[in-house]
């Protein structure tokens, strides 16, 4: 999708700016809000691509008003009642109006340190051979889906050389739409950054992780 | 490096910028939020207490510093970190979640590295923690991909006009970690001294590591 979180070359969000401080957390929200989405995350009801793609579905305008944490929340609240774990009138109120939704998987205090250690790996067992190899020229396809895909607009159809090889991945296309996992081949692949802006750069070059269906022969 | 300019700044594009209600608004929404949750057996309250103690406490870059400093002193595990990084951090017991696939960057003269996430804020927990607010901010995820040594700058470092600026842009979930360049004159220093020279910033790439000079003096 083409959202606002899509934001790798836009321009005119002025500097970097450091906080002196730097705390964690804002406020007391943001801490339960992150603490929260881990552990509904953890329920195992959606994964992590729905979780971004609720997420980026933002409209433009909201999700660039947004802060973080509240752009969180907003993915959450989305996929809550997407998935029929609670209405929009229980989320708004905090009162439970309907039963809990069976089969949920309510992650433990003391299972929280083994599922943080454990993660969620996205290596596959390959069941096809790979495609391309490091030191191969390819092109990142021209692609607009209105659905979730990792392939940042400022790469699209742009040349560039595999670099890394990592395996099958999941493929964030299919897993966010709830189509399943079907691993497909990830590569790092480094475009010039003339390549991608012209002159009006500074980098050297970039380095983009792409699945295979992103990329073609040039 | 001089901070000044970022005062100004400080409480852009946070909920800080409408005082009064917003603050309290958001507290009572994710309280309620929350509740139900509870109530809907959803959540255990307990675990979401661990899970803020483990990112609050537990979790930051002083992991990613022993990973630099134990490649700067140890050449077998510079070899090792550079091939497998996964397994090479795992080993010191930094793994699992926005960690399991790791890729570590090492910076030379020639080359430097920045890492960023355009399109969110991937990022390596378990060897930095949880990202600071910069780097989810959408100047950061903008800029890094064009103008990484407009970025740097910022940051309150310039390198010289030849070096290779390489931008990893995190868009699966490989994480990476820079190595910063190891500081002249800290030759023959131990693992835990060299550790207080890396900064999260040079194991992201919007920083270099520092120098001795640099070091507080009650740890130096």
């Amino acid at each position: 999708m083409n959202g606002a979180h899509d934001l790798g070359g836009m321009q005119g969000f002025g500097p970097v700016t450091q906080e002196p401080n730097e705390a964690r957390f804002h406020d007391d929200w943001e801490r339960r809000v992150l603490a929260v989405t881990l552990a509904m995350g953890a329920t195992g009801t959606w994964n992590l691509d729905m979780t971004r793609a609720a997420r980026e579905s933002l409209p433009p305008q909201r999700y660039l008003s947004c802060t973080y944490y509240r752009i969180w929340l907003e993915g959450l609240l989305k996929l809550l009642v997407k998935t029929g774990l609670a209405t929009p009138e229980e989320t708004d109120s905090g009162r439970m109006l309907a039963p809990a939704a069976p089969g949920v998987r309510t992650l433990m205090a003391d299972q929280v340190a083994a599922a943080l250690a454990k993660g969620s790996p996205t290596l596959r067992k390959a069941t096809v051979p790979a495609q391309f190899e490091v030191g191969d020229a390819v092109r990142t396809r021209q692609m607009n889906p209105p659905t979730h895909t990792r392939l940042p607009r400022y790469c699209r159809g742009r040349h560039g050389t595999i670099v890394a090889v990592h395996g099958a991945h999941v493929f964030p296309d299919t897993h966010a739409t709830g189509q399943g996992e079907q691993p497909r081949w990830l590569y790092t692949v480094r475009f010039d950054a003339t390549e991608l802006w012209g002159a009006d750069t500074t980098a050297s070059a970039v380095c983009v992780d792409c699945w295979e269906p992103y990329l073609e022969a040039p | 490096m001089s901070h000044d300019h970022h005062h100004e700044h400080e409480v852009e594009g946070h909920d800080h910028d409408h005082p009064g209600s917003e603050l309290s608004d958001m507290d009572l929404r994710v309280r309620t939020l929350e509740s139900l949750l509870v109530e809907k057996g959803y959540v255990d309250p307990k675990a979401l207490d661990v899970l803020i103690e483990t990112y609050e406490t537990r979790v930051g870059p002083h992991n990613g510093a022993r990973v630099v400093a134990k490649s700067w002193a140890d050449s077998a595990y510079r070899k090792w970190l550079l091939e497998d990084a996964t397994a090479a951090i795992a080993s010191l017991g930094f793994a699992g979640r926005q960690g399991e696939h790791m890729v570590a960057l090492e910076n030379t003269p020639q080359t430097h590295h920045m890492v960023v996430c355009t399109l969110c804020s991937c990022y390596p927990w378990p060897v930095l923690g949880l990202p600071p607010v910069w780097y989810k901010s959408a100047p950061y995820r903008s800029r890094a991909v064009i103008d990484p040594r407009g970025v740097l700058k910022e940051f309150g470092f310039e390198l010289p006009a030849g070096t290779e600026f390489r931008v990893w842009d995190s868009t699966a979930e490989i994480r990476y970690l820079v190595v910063p360049l190891r500081p002249a004159g800290t030759d023959g220093w131990s693992e835990e001294r060299l550790a207080r020279l890396v900064t999260r910033d040079s194991m992201i790439g919007t920083g270099l590591a520092r120098s001795p000079a640099e070091l507080p003096e009650e740890v130096a």
